[in-house]
């Protein structure tokens, strides 16, 4: 069996309309040869975790600007465990202070990305930290 | 005589616009009175007053709003306290999208990045002991402004205030959203059509009303160079005339009260150039392509914000230092507004104590620099004339492409400046990457440790004390009335009779913003956007 390439769902959760930083993402990881699907914009945690699964997702990444973070993360996170989808590894960035930042992460939240990070450190960390199912 | 080498570096603008070592009069073509003129003169290029800031100075206007109504309404009041000129009221993320605090869609939103408003009771909050007839104010909101505004003029009209004495400015400008800042309900052409009642409506009724403020700052913001910025806000407004004109309304019934808003970023430079060309191709298209007499049709008045997109999250005071200078080049480029971001808002929405550097920071350029004391001190400078000649001809050569594709609605529905900035948001973000675009603090003089800085945090009780508060209103309300009011509303939208008397009628028997909202979701649909990347 050939190993198939890990595959990312990037996802604009909620209202917040600020796309620049989640379409850099998911072109700079598509340029680095992964499997990108982009889910546009105003999705509900709903609509994300059901584009997850239907297309096999190894990780979802989320953009979030709009300070709705501690919401709409831990509702996606809530989700995947009861669809039973939660070896899908969740994690994101955008406007995030540091104690959300902790409280995200403690939640099962794998990694989160603030304002300034290099496209190459977010390609680094998926390359290392997502693998492709069989 | 040894000579040193050139450093190593891109000698161009942040647009990537190349820049010689030295600029002489070989440089500056064209006669003054036809390049220049005096300001408040055609073709504005030197500013849209003759006496400029030594008549008056730039308004300082912070954009405010978080939580509940009555928390913004303090915040306005101490700003105003604090020797702010006029008003400027951010929504949070449910009322620009057309949803009322109580929607599902609106968990984890009320109140977070800006004010939380349902129905008229809360515009009531918002401006309570605020005389509108005195202040001016901004609204930062579109697909929902048309709502805002009858609230507005409902709160207006309940102060016992002349909607006629009423100023301000409301966002409006739906054509950058499909661009850039992505709110919307509806498609482009519906969208149109609401900013065109608007336009009609305030020029009868509300003549010190700015119905739309053309927007390039969000379009800088998601990515687009300056000269992008320039063109494709300048190709929204000729849209938007396009759209008034079709409606038989005369050019310089309009014109007049169409106002700009425009990003400053860090290229100094650049930004001063960006913003005299601005003027002077405004002038040029209102003049020659729609025949406008009055000079106030011609005149291009702007606010401007500095670049937030620009703010580090990473050493945050730095922030204060780009704020300072961004705020300068408004100035220098002869700017009617002007909000100075907080250097905290890479984090957070701003504390009060940021905030207030932030509105000194514009008071010392007003009152310690010198910069305000002659008008556009930097004409003539032969490389800022030559600039602002290749930034003008670059935006012009994007206008005549727009033109092409058969204006910006077409353009919009093609994808083309959304592919444009996305192009352009990634080429900067690996130029950045690679160190060959430098933003010290964060890819060069990094800190391995820094202080952590004090954020404003919102308390999770407001948002469930302002949707709780939202439930019991609503349920209070005459629905019989609410509903009447509606189909009225769904009525308009259909026949396409002027929304806006039907809207005020509506906010005053307290429909909700989330409830016309769906009316307009109904009537004409949800867009959906082409999903480029």
């Amino acid at each position: 069996m050939t190993e198939r390439s890990v595959r990312v769902v990037v996802a604009k959760p909620g209202l917040d309309g600020h796309d620049r930083g989640a379409k850099i993402v998911a072109r700079a990881l598509r340029d680095a040869g992964f499997e990108v699907i982009y889910t546009g914009l105003h999705q509900t945690p709903e609509q994300i975790v059901a584009t997850a699964i239907q297309e096999d997702a190894d990780a979802i990444g989320l953009s979030v600007l709009s300070g709705a973070h501690n919401y709409l993360f831990k509702r996606v996170l809530e989700l995947l465990k009861e669809k039973g989808a939660d070896d899908v590894a969740v994690f994101g960035g955008g406007i995030i202070p540091p104690e959300d930042i902790a409280a995200l992460k403690a939640m099962g939240v794998k990694e989160l990305f603030t304002p300034g990070t290099s496209t190459q450190d977010i390609v680094r960390f998926v390359r290392e930290h997502i693998r492709a199912a069989v | 005589m040894s000579e040193t080498p050139e450093r190593d570096v891109r000698f161009e603008t942040l647009s990537g616009l190349p820049i010689q070592a030295l600029y002489t009069p070989d440089d500056v073509t064209g006669s003054y009175a036809e390049k220049l003129g005096a300001p408040g003169e055609y073709p504005y290029t030197r500013g849209v007053y003759p006496t400029m800031y030594r008549g008056r100075l730039w308004t300082m206007r912070m954009f405010a709003g978080f939580g509940r109504p009555e928390d913004t309404n303090a915040r306005f009041k101490y700003l105003l306290k604090e020797g702010q000129t006029g008003l400027s009221t951010a929504f949070d993320m449910p009322a620009l999208m057309g949803y009322d605090a109580d929607h599902p869609r609106a968990r984890g939103e009320v109140g977070k990045e800006g004010v939380s408003i349902s129905t008229l009771d809360d515009f009531e909050r918002l401006f309570a002991d605020i005389p509108l007839g005195d202040v001016t104010t901004s609204m930062t909101i579109n697909c929902t402004a048309s709502i805002a505004l009858a609230m507005y003029l409902a709160v207006a009209e309940k102060q016992g205030v002349s909607w006629r004495r009423v100023g301000g400015t409301i966002q409006n400008d739906m054509l950058k959203e499909f661009i850039a800042q992505k709110e919307w309900i509806c498609p482009p052409e519906p969208a149109v059509r609401i900013v065109t009642d608007m336009i009609e409506f305030t020029a009868a009724h509300a003549p010190r009303w700015n119905p739309v403020s053309i927007s390039g700052y969000h379009i800088r913001e998601a990515g687009s160079t300056a000269v992008q910025e320039l063109a494709f806000t300048l190709a929204d407004g000729l849209a938007y005339v396009e759209a008034a004109l079709a409606r038989g309304l005369d050019i310089d019934s309009f014109a007049p009260r169409l106002s700009f808003f425009f990003d400053v970023h860090n290229d100094f430079f650049e930004e001063i150039a960006k913003l005299r060309a601005a003027r002077r191709l405004w002038a040029r298209y209102m003049k020659e392509r729609y025949g406008a007499k009055r000079p106030e049709s011609m005149r291009l008045r702007t606010h401007t914000q500095t670049a937030g997109v620009s703010a580090t999250a990473q050493q945050p005071l730095n922030n204060v230092a780009r704020v300072a200078m961004q705020a300068l080049a408004a100035v220098l480029g002869g700017a009617q507004s002007l909000h100075t971001n907080s250097y905290d808002e890479t984090w957070a929405l701003p504390t009060e104590d940021a905030v207030t550097v932030a509105l000194r920071t514009q008071q010392i350029i007003a009152e310690e620099t010198g910069a305000a004391l002659t008008i556009d001190p930097l004409g003539g400078s032969y490389f800022v004339e030559s600039l602002t000649d290749r930034m003008e001809a670059a935006a012009a050569g994007y206008i005549a492409t727009i033109d092409r594709m058969g204006g910006m609605v077409a353009a919009i529905d093609e994808g083309y400046p959304q592919k444009e900035i996305a192009d352009a948001a990634y080429r900067s973000q690996l130029m950045e990457d690679r160190r060959e675009k430098i933003t010290v603090g964060v890819n060069k003089y990094v800190m391995a440790e820094e202080k952590p800085i004090h954020f404003l945090k919102i308390d999770e009780r407001v948002e469930l004390e302002q949707i709780e508060r939202t439930g019991r209103f609503k349920a209070a309300r005459d629905m019989a009335k609410v509903e009447r009011r509606l189909k009225q509303v769904a009525d308009a939208c259909r026949n396409g009779r002027n929304l806006m008397p039907v809207l005020v009628d509506a906010v005053k028997d307290y429909a909700s913003l989330g409830e016309i909202s769906d009316v307009y979701r109904q009537v004409f649909g949800l867009y959906r956007e082409p999903i480029i990347f």
